[in-house]
């Protein structure tokens, strides 16, 4: 059976926040893995690192399982030594978004994040020969590309992982744009990014939404929706579709997931709730369908 | 002392020519397709070009480095393996990569070819450098454009590799390898196709107060009063809005090269083992001109004498230059 997972949080939200949501993750989403940890700022994790443990208990008694995912960006001693740290653990499962931590890890067992750069079945065959038993696809793939590395993929033995809704991550860089924008720097940031819960809002200057700033990344203006393409996803071998934590009805969302996939709602009306639930933010699939990211294809996934 | 190689960009076989006229230590260059990462049209090599260089070029005692520094989309990845093949075949120096699978490919198949991490790779620290060189044997590593000389310095210490970075030519300030700005716009990936912010999608729109807009696929990327000169729209050099900001900002960083002619003499002391010159897409004269004022300047530090820096700084005469993330952590 198709999974649905949780994404790590991109955004600063704050401890009481997170747990929070994370109580009401356990307790009403029909969501089968939860991946915690902070994987864009290395100066935000100190903010979570007393709650970890009672959240990974909370959600585990959810019947969630969890896994904890490693920076995306690793250059400072504190991001090294994180790194190294996740790698040492031997539970939870853990997700690797540089190098570094693949460095760490060795050939112990451990999963692939979306920051890899998993593009192909010859980089997925190398990272299953060291101990990969899960991957996660960037999220630029198409979707021809996808059917080929996911074949590949279980025909090793492999989770493979699609984010299907959220904002997708477009860049990452050292240079912190939230800092920027306030005129600071990222040593001396205040943590502004916390006033942004789902990422900063960029504009071209004739009025057009077309970025969100998250600190050291940025990201698409629209969110992700593969609502209309799970059916084909799990078809060409999908396992798991990602769901990326936004400041909307995260249950909601994850419940109009799971209907459709176990088809006990129709797509069109689940569609449609959908985007009543992101509000005013546009949906987009336009990576799935190897045009624009930003677009919105109004076809069910011809290929 | 680092041997301080120059490294130097070759976009056409007549570049080519010109780098390795100029005292180019090196010239890296790719194939017409979308297996490296400045696939622009009107750019780069047939196989006859590229084998008719290598001969040119290590005549006059250059090495050839081949760009196979995209990520191949799954079911493409022959495209990649075949451009390896070739170039190997025709004995360029080394390849430059990204790609775990195209790297392995290249160790197994050629391992008399030596590699080179490309900067697409962002290996940023000595564990990810060390990852690349303990699996696939990598010689040397193109460092992203993030890091202060003292890091560099500490990276030269913990890895048992060569480093090159970039000295002058576009500031990326995205951590290369991990950008899809250009494909959520156009549609072409930077990753799988090799463009950036591609040229077929670029447009320019004069307005009725005289002023006027460049745009990519439709989105306004920075405007400009009736007496400027109009800039080529890349994402991240473009001015956006934002809450904080409703006059609009350039919100990742303004249109700026790079130039370090100052910091030579402390990236050699440093360690830093080759010196990259950004530019594939530039003209003919440009790399003359770029190429031969940093040979000039490169000899001088290594026999001693002072450089005439002040001639390298005005390579970038008329356009705002920075030293980037390597004078100050202040840049992030």
């Amino acid at each position: 059976m198709t999974k649905l997972t949780l994404g790590p949080i991109a955004y600063h939200w704050s401890p009481e926040v997170r747990r929070d949501f994370y109580a009401k993750i356990a307790d009403e989403a029909p969501v089968d893995e939860v991946y915690l940890g902070e994987v864009i700022c290395s100066k935000r994790a100190p903010f979570q690192e007393a709650d970890l443990p009672d959240i990974i208990e909370r959600l585990e008694r959810g019947g969630k399982t969890v896994i904890l995912s490693s920076l995306a960006e690793v250059m400072l001693k504190r991001e090294r030594k994180a790194t190294a740290d996740l790698a040492e653990l031997d539970s939870p499962e853990i997700e690797f978004n540089n190098a570094a931590g693949l460095f760490a890890r060795g050939k112990r067992p451990h999963r692939i994040g979306p920051f890899m750069n998993a593009y192909n079945e010859a980089t997925i065959a190398w990272m299953a020969t060291n101990g990969a038993t899960h991957v996660c696809l960037p999220t630029e793939l198409p979707g021809p590309a996808i059917a080929v590395a996911a074949k590949a993929a279980r025909d090793l033995g492999l989770g493979v992982e699609v984010q299907a809704f959220g904002r997708a991550s477009l860049a990452v860089s050292a240079r912190c744009y939230h800092a920027r924008a306030h005129n600071r720097t990222k040593d001396n940031c205040l943590f502004v990014c916390e006033d942004d819960p789902d990422g900063m809002p960029l504009r071209t200057t004739d009025q057009n939404p077309i970025l969100r700033v998250n600190g050291i990344q940025t990201q698409s203006e629209s969110y992700v929706d593969l609502l209309p393409e799970s059916a084909r996803l799990v078809g060409d071998g999908v396992t798991h579709l990602r769901l990326m934590p936004q400041v909307v009805d995260m249950v909601a969302v994850a419940t109009l997931f799971r209907c459709v996939l176990d088809e006990t709602l129709e797509l069109d009306q689940a569609q449609e709730s959908l985007e009543n639930l992101c509000g005013g933010t546009k949906v987009s699939n336009g990576f799935y369908h190897g045009t624009a990211g930003y677009r919105r294809i109004n076809a069910a996934a011809p290929l | 002392m680092s041997l301080a190689e120059l490294i130097c960009p070759a976009g056409t076989p007549a570049a080519l020519r010109t780098a390795v006229d100029a005292g180019a230590d090196a010239v890296y260059c790719g194939f017409q397709d979308a297996t490296n990462a400045r696939n622009f049209p009107g750019l780069n090599f047939t196989p006859y070009e590229l084998a008719a260089s290598v001969a040119y070029a290590h005549a006059k005692g250059t090495k050839v480095l081949l760009a196979l520094n995209t990520y191949p989309p799954a079911g493409k990845v022959d495209l990649w393996r075949h451009a390896a093949d070739t170039g190997a075949q025709f004995g360029v120096d080394a390849f430059i990569v990204a790609d775990m699978g195209v790297a392995q490919y290249i160790a197994q198949t050629h391992p008399q070819v030596r590699l080179h991490l490309s900067v697409q790779a962002a290996a940023s620290s000595p564990e990810a450098i060390r990852y690349y060189c303990e699996n696939f044997g990598v010689k040397r590593v193109v460092l992203p454009r993030i890091l202060t000389i003292p890091e560099i310095r500490q990276i030269r210490k913990e890895i048992p590799c060569e480093i090159e970075t970039f000295i002058f030519g576009n500031h990326g300030l995205m951590v290369e390898g991990r950008c899809s700005l250009t494909n959520y716009l156009t549609g072409q990936s930077t990753n799988m196709d090799g463009v950036c912010s591609p040229a077929s999608d670029v447009d320019y729109r004069r307005h009725e107060d005289g002023s006027m807009s460049s745009q990519l696929a439709g989105f306004t990327i920075d405007c400009f009063g009736p007496n400027e000169k109009a800039g080529y729209p890349t994402i991240c050099k473009g001015r956006y809005t934002a809450p904080h900001r409703p006059d609009g900002y350039y919100a990742f960083e303004e249109p700026i090269s790079l130039n370090l002619s100052r910091l030579l003499p402390d990236l050699i002391d440093a360690g830093v083992h080759a010196f990259k010159i950004e530019g594939r897409q530039r003209s003919k004269s440009y790399v003359r001109g770029v190429v031969s004022a940093f040979r000039q300047a490169v000899d001088d530090i290594r026999a001693g004498r002072p450089a005439n820096i002040a001639d390298l700084v005005a390579l970038t005469e008329g356009q705002k230059q920075t030293q980037g993330a390597f004078e100050t952590k202040k840049w992030r």
